[in-house]
């Protein structure tokens, strides 16, 4: 399933394959079987009404304890994911833009920014390249200078956050990067600002799968490839095209087609 | 990765748990307590009538009284220590020393160890250096001395300059207070004496170390602070001991007069080893427009009962208590503050942080009382708890009597996990699991850590580090 712009990898591997991915949260099946190839350089966008299983597929990836894998595989340049811890994913080179960033009193932004640096590079970051790099990229982002010495996500606006996890992204350079609905609540001009920072951070080595409900961030950042997830599974890929259709149209004739009862009534057919 | 609790606090988390084998006491001493031990103290250090009358008398009410239970909480009847178990005075030299040479070289280790005489030369105006029941080190800058500033040991105080001594010991913290009150005025030994002379500002802090080295060892040092008009001082304690299998018992009393304008800042970072009780009154008598502050951090000990309190006595004072508790395996720190409003427009602060892991209990226990006629008074309580695991437990006990319509009072609590979405959310950024609950509870302890000196604030979090070693993973 290479898109356009995708190249696989040096020994011509996917980067990133998710292989029948089965996911319960709380003994209640949420993801019943995904599969998912994403190749270097390609933006994938991850469409879906709510309640699909978007956020669950986006957290699973990253290793939350809460999200159990029952079945399926996870592929990152060829080595399975599945039982690397959250940390050790994220050192490989996979970021989560969260939807609901958390916030952490009482420690410093620029601070943690720098551990999260040291731990992707293996290597301490010099002070003074470390302030270069994190004042560029917030200017980049039209970020106010003293975000950096503000507590992690503490007291910010919805705007603030999602600034900040793409701060965080542009930052720690991931190959894959999965953004979850990075477009929610953000005003017309947050939006055009935040979408341009991930538009800029594009890149032959790097691939991004946007998650998001709407159409509107894909004007900033067009996807190569759109997926629509309904019910625990990916029941339809396309082209940019998909996702115009689906903001035009909405959701209801994907649920129509592939609402489960109905599917369940021509298995028993 | 599991790493057993104890282990962690002992060995990987405890780094002052050694002994010196070759300190032996100048004087024989003797396990127990009675009316003749007491005197007996008072004649070896060859005090006059009034101090050995005060030491009888508190005696008689230690005898008197029962064992604490309800608000002076952490029930310790629930404990097996043996206070005939106990040493009540073992005496480490004949001489204190003016200078670090004069330590005896075996004592001396003991503090190169702790870095005392490297602090003093760096950032202090002043050093007392207290090993088991005496003082054997005490100095202060020259400058503070020509300006009038006292600081010396109790015990000197009490030859040098009686009148202070009697006219102020006692008063803030009355012999028949409390039952460890009653014990500390009877076998004192120790602590600091301070005088700051009208509108003299201390540049530096004053500190002093008290170390336990003798095995079932008592320590129960006086300190009595006396800051004139509109002086300023800060006074920085620190303590720790060997690790033992068998109880040691630390029991101080703390009296602090702060007046008119005056402002004194008391710090205390505990850190006793984890088979020391640790059970201490520290209170503040603050006049007009004066500023009385505890920082009380509170890292060591099997059991801590300290709840350090603010008298407001004039118009215009303000008490405030921060108040750090982190209680790990086998430990039970009951900590938190008192503000008693005796005067009209008085305001305090309390603010207290605790963290309990691996089955280690915290109690916040506070009160706040406002006197009728108090009206104006403002006071903010606010208490949060932090709890690591499953097996670890944290309780608030708040008394609040409130005799006065005309106030403005706030009280906030919490108590929350480790959180699952915080550790999730450092993890995904390459921060591995350790390190991530350091810095969630290093962040937690933010607020106090900041109000202490630059060198205390990374010992702090060092020491916070140390015994995070191992909590998590």
């Amino acid at each position: 399933m290479a898109g356009r712009n995708g190249s696989k990898t040096r020994d011509g591997q996917p980067l990133f394959v998710i292989d029948g991915l089965h996911v319960s949260v709380e003994g209640k099946e949420i993801l019943k079987g995904v599969d998912l190839v994403v190749n270097r350089g390609e933006v994938h966008a991850l469409m879906g009404p709510n309640g699909s299983g978007k956020s669950t597929l986006a957290n699973a990836l990253m290793g939350h304890p809460r999200y159990q894998v029952t079945k399926g595989r996870v592929l990152f340049m060829g080595e399975e994911l599945l039982g690397l811890k959250p940390d050790e994913r994220a050192r490989r080179g996979i970021f989560l833009a969260f939807q609901y960033p958390i916030g952490i009193p009482g420690v410093v932004m620029g601070n943690f920014l720098r551990s999260a640096l040291k731990a992707r590079r293996g290597e301490d970051v010099p002070v003074r390249e470390f302030r270069k790099l994190l004042d560029e990229t917030m200017d980049l982002l039209k970020m106010d200078p003293t975000f950096a010495r503000r507590y992690v996500n503490e007291g910010f606006s919805g705007g603030e956050k999602k600034r900040a996890e793409v701060l965080q992204l542009a930052l720690l350079q991931p190959e894959m990067a999965i953004l979850d609905e990075t477009d929610s609540g953000l005003d017309i001009d947050a939006l055009r600002i935040v979408a341009e920072g991930i538009d800029a951070l594009r890149g032959p080595e790097r691939a991004l799968l946007l998650v998001t409900h709407y159409q509107r961030m894909l004007n900033y950042v067009k996807p190569d490839i759109v997926h629509v997830l309904y019910d625990g599974r990916i029941v339809k890929t396309g082209g940019p095209e998909l996702a115009l259709e689906l903001e035009k149209q909405g959701y209801d004739w994907i649920i129509e087609e592939f609402a489960p009862a109905k599917a369940g009534a021509e298995g028993a057919a | 990765m599991v790493t057993k609790p104890k282990d962690m606090i002992t060995e990987g988390g405890y780094k002052y748990g050694w002994h010196d084998a070759d300190f032996h006491a100048i004087n024989a001493p003797k396990k127990g307590l009675n009316a003749d031990v007491v005197a007996g103290i008072s004649e070896m250090k060859n005090e006059p009538t009034w101090m050995r009358d005060f030491r009888l008398k508190a005696y008689r009410h230690w005898e008197e009284r029962p064992m604490p239970a309800g608000f002076w909480g952490g029930n310790i009847q629930n404990y097996s220590l043996d206070f005939n178990d106990i040493y009540y005075y073992v005496k480490p030299v004949q001489e204190q020393g003016k200078t670090w040479d004069d330590v005896p070289a075996e004592i001396k280790r003991t503090f190169d160890k702790l870095g005392i005489p490297e602090a003093e030369r760096k950032f202090l105006s002043g050093v007392e250096a207290q090993y088991d029941s005496e003082v054997v080190y005490h100095n202060i800058r020259e400058d503070l001395q020509k300006l009038g500033v006292i600081f010396v040991d109790t015990d000197t105080a009490v030859r040098e300059y009686p009148d202070l001594v009697r006219q102020y010991i006692g008063t803030i913290i009355p012999s028949n207070d409390n039952k460890f009150a009653a014990l500390n005025s009877s076998v004192w030994s120790g602590g600091s004496f301070i005088y700051v002379p009208k509108g003299v500002k201390v540049p530096m802090p004053l500190q002093a170390y008290f170390r336990i080295n003798t095995e079932n060892m008592g320590q129960f040092e006086r300190t009595l602070i006396i800051a004139d008009e509109g002086s300023d001082v800060h006074y920085v304690e620190g303590c720790t001991a060997p690790t033992y299998s068998s109880d040691s018992l630390h029991s101080a009393v703390v009296e602090i007069v702060v007046k008119r304008g005056a402002r004194v800042r008391y710090t205390t970072i505990q850190n006793w080893s984890d088979n020391v009780f640790n059970l201490v009154t520290k209170r503040m008598a603050v006049y007009g427009d004066g500023v009385g502050e505890w920082i009380d951090g509170n890292l060591g000990s099997k059991l801590t009962m300290k709840y350090p309190s603010v008298y407001l006595m004039e118009p215009g004072a303000h008490g405030e208590i921060l108040s750090l508790a982190m209680a790990g395996h086998g430990q039970h720190q009951d900590a938190g503050g008192k503000a008693i409003h005796a005067a009209p427009h008085t305001t305090s602060v309390i603010n207290s942080k605790s963290i309990s892991k691996d089955g280690g209990r915290t109690s916040y226990r506070g009160e706040l009382r406002v006197y009728p006629g108090a009206k104006g008074v403002k006071s903010t309580v606010r208490c949060d708890a932090l709890i690591l695991d499953e097996d670890s437990r944290s309780d608030t006990y708040p008394l609040m009597e409130i005799d006065e319509q005309d106030v403005t009072i706030g009280h906030e609590a919490s108590v929350s996990k480790l959180g699952e979405e915080q550790l999730f959310y450092l993890m995904s950024r390459g921060i591995d699991e350790a390190e991530a609950a350091k810095m969630i509870v290093n962040g937690f302890v933010e607020p106090i850590v900041k109000e202490l000196p630059m060198e205390y604030a990374v010992e702090l979090n060092r020491l916070i580090e140390l015994q995070m070693e191992g909590a998590v993973g």
